[in-house]
């Protein structure tokens, strides 16, 4: 199972960083998405994957899933959704502003 | 007393979330703005005189006992870069009114400004490597809205690029965050030094070593990730410019400082070397780069560069004195490089243009702005018996003691070569002919240098008072190169 996630989170990388060698915002910004979805499957691939057990550990329990990586999983996706967001806005200022979404085009230029 | 480690990140959340409730009454909100900051510096003065005279504060948060929950540590190391970060906080709420426009005040320049504070105060203090990408956030987040602060044309597009990197940088973390989870089953720094030592860095570690140097590395501008830091840093007002250039990159250079010498120091002939050379390398195209321009805010945004390259050399030779030559030199360039910015600031401020060739003869009606930014050159690059001096020469003297004779003729070329980056700012600005179009505003620039002047006496006395301060810093040294003291503080076996 594990191994498995790992390739999948790795299939989610490679999509993710082509997307961001694109040159349009948009699919930049998407590109970003799937690299944080990839690295959030990966938190919780790390801590090993076991089905039907609970995350606490007991005096009466002996099988237990990692309560650790689904913290971090948590909040790592809360910072990445709000900084998805932010740059969705940003991004729509940016070729607003620019009168274009091509990252080419936005290269600027010295002194100004 | 154990509370005391938490302060320093609270205090300016509390102030941040606060002048977000009053962002359109101005006059209140520099005001509180003021005097909340002079508050915490005192609450974190308290913090330092503490730290200094009883040792580290450890505390656990929520009760939570050392390995499992998260952790602060408040150690010798971390609270004077708290103390310095907060010195900058001070110069820079007293000049952001003078140079920021209404609008941008109104828009939570305050709220972002203290969450920035609240972010690298974090960064710095946290022990918990998970912890540590979360500050990381918090004071990427106030960064992103502080770039694009104005709105403006350029400014947007540069910011777009600023985040992007950033956001990349970030995920690679929380990645080499999950992969060292997954070898040492922990992310409590003190817990993974210890049991890194106990199987003395074998393995796939060395691996995830590099990849968090990369992580980092992207984060401080270092050879060969640097490459998006000086046009975003151009673009904003020049109080962000101030709070970005001292602050940010640093707090890049501070955990590969902790990570280097607290957890990875066991195959120091692979890491530490590459280290070595990694930071000639940024010595040697940080100075390029600052020499390669006239615009006069991506003159001294490329000599941050360079400054980083120093720090990491102490990294990388890893002896005691090249250590608190590292030690020494981040304090000092955290305040040389805002009280430089905020000169900058001043000069694009009172000129209306960045480009040196448009400038001249400014010293006939700023002599103030003009001795500053020529006293601040001299401690840039490390004249005696300035503060920059005193880094370098430990640095050099370190890595003589390795027999690192190439690293050596390389610092000292690079650092003429930095003071003549600055100097031909303060050549072809102060001296030469007057451009009659600008209108001198002798009034607006006294009180424009008032808080660099600030800034640049704490760099003055630190290197006049060499003598009072290096005991200090060779303690951090001798701290920061025994990890069993760290390791012992938090996890009190």
């Amino acid at each position: 199972m594990e191994i498995i996630m790992s390739i999948l989170s790795g299939i989610l990388f490679t999509t993710g960083i082509y997307n961001l060698l694109q040159k349009q915002l948009l699919r930049i910004i998407i590109g970003t998405a799937l690299i944080s979805h990839g690295a959030h499957l990966f938190i919780l691939t790390m801590g090993k994957l076991k089905r039907g057990a609970p995350p606490i550990l007991e005096y009466d329990i002996s099988q237990y899933t990692d309560p650790l990586p689904q913290a971090l999983i948590l909040t790592s996706i809360v910072i990445s959704f709000g900084v998805t967001s932010l740059l969705l806005v940003l991004a729509y200022r940016v070729s607003k502003r620019n009168e274009t979404d091509n990252m080419d085009l936005l290269r600027g230029n010295e002194n100004e | 007393m154990s509370n005391l480690a938490v302060l320093p990140i609270v205090m300016p959340l509390i102030a941040g979330v606060l002048l977000a409730f009053f962002h359109n009454k101005l006059p209140l909100v520099r005001t509180l703005a003021k005097v909340l900051t002079i508050i915490n510096f005192l609450v974190v003065l308290y913090v330092f005189y503490y730290v200094i005279n009883n040792g580290s504060v450890v505390l656990e948060t929520g009760g939570w006992i050392a390995p499992y929950g998260i952790i602060l540590v408040a150690d010798i190391f971390s609270i004077t870069l708290v103390l310095t970060t907060n010195i900058i906080a001070l110069a820079t709420v007293f000049y952001a009114p003078l140079t920021l426009s209404k609008k941008q005040e109104e828009f939570y320049f305050y709220s972002f400004f203290f969450l920035l504070i609240t972010g690298v105060s974090g960064a710095f203090i946290t022990g918990d490597l998970f912890n540590l990408f979360v500050f990381f956030e918090v004071l990427l987040m106030a960064s992103y809205g502080l770039i694009v602060l104005g709105g403006e044309r350029v400014q947007l597009r540069e910011s777009i690029k600023y985040v992007l990197i950033n956001l990349f940088s970030s995920m690679l973390f929380v990645t080499t965050v999950a992969f060292l989870y997954s070898v040492v089953g922990t992310v409590n720094m003190a817990q993974i030094a210890e049991r890194v030592g106990e199987v003395e860095q074998k393995g796939v570690l060395t691996t995830i070593a590099i990849l968090l140097f990369f992580v980092f590395g992207t984060k401080a501008a270092l050879f060969p990730l640097y490459y998006w830091l000086p046009k975003p840093y151009t673009v904003p007002n020049p109080v962000v410019s101030a709070l970005f250039g001292a602050l940010l990159t640093k707090v890049g250079i501070y955990s590969i400082i902790r990570i280097f010498t607290l957890i990875f120091v066991y195959q120091t002939t692979f890491t530490h070397d590459l280290f070595l050379w990694i930071a000639v390398f940024t010595l040697i195209f940080g100075v390029i780069g600052a020499l390669s321009t006239n615009n006069i805010k991506l003159i001294i945004a490329y000599n941050i560069i360079p400054a980083v390259g120093f720090m990491l050399l102490g990294v990388g030779i890893l002896n005691e004195t090249a250590v608190s030559g590292t030690v020494y030199y981040l304090v000092h360039d955290m305040l040389i490089k805002a009280a430089l910015f905020l000169l900058i600031g001043a000069i694009v401020h009172l000129t209306g243009t960045t480009d040196l060739k448009k400038m001249g003869g400014l010293i006939h009606h700023y002599p103030l702005l003009g001795w500053m930014l020529f006293l601040a050159a001299l401690i840039l690059a490390g004249i005696p018996p300035f503060s920059g001096f005193i880094g370098k020469l430990l640095l050099l003297q370190g890595a003589l003691l390795n027999g690192e004779i190439l690293v050596v003729i390389i610092g000292l070329l690079s650092s003429l070569l930095i003071l003549f980056s600055v100097m031909k700012i303060f050549i072809r600005a102060f001296w030469g002919e007057e451009n009659k179009e600008i209108q001198p505003n002798r009034k607006m620039a006294n009180k424009l240098t008032i808080p660099a002047i600030f800034l640049l006496f704490f760099s003055v006395l630190l290197g006049v008072g060499a003598e009072l301060f290096y005991p200090g810093v060779k303690n951090i040294s001798a701290y920061l190169l025994d990890p069993e003291i760290y390791i012992q503080s938090v996890l009190k076996e």
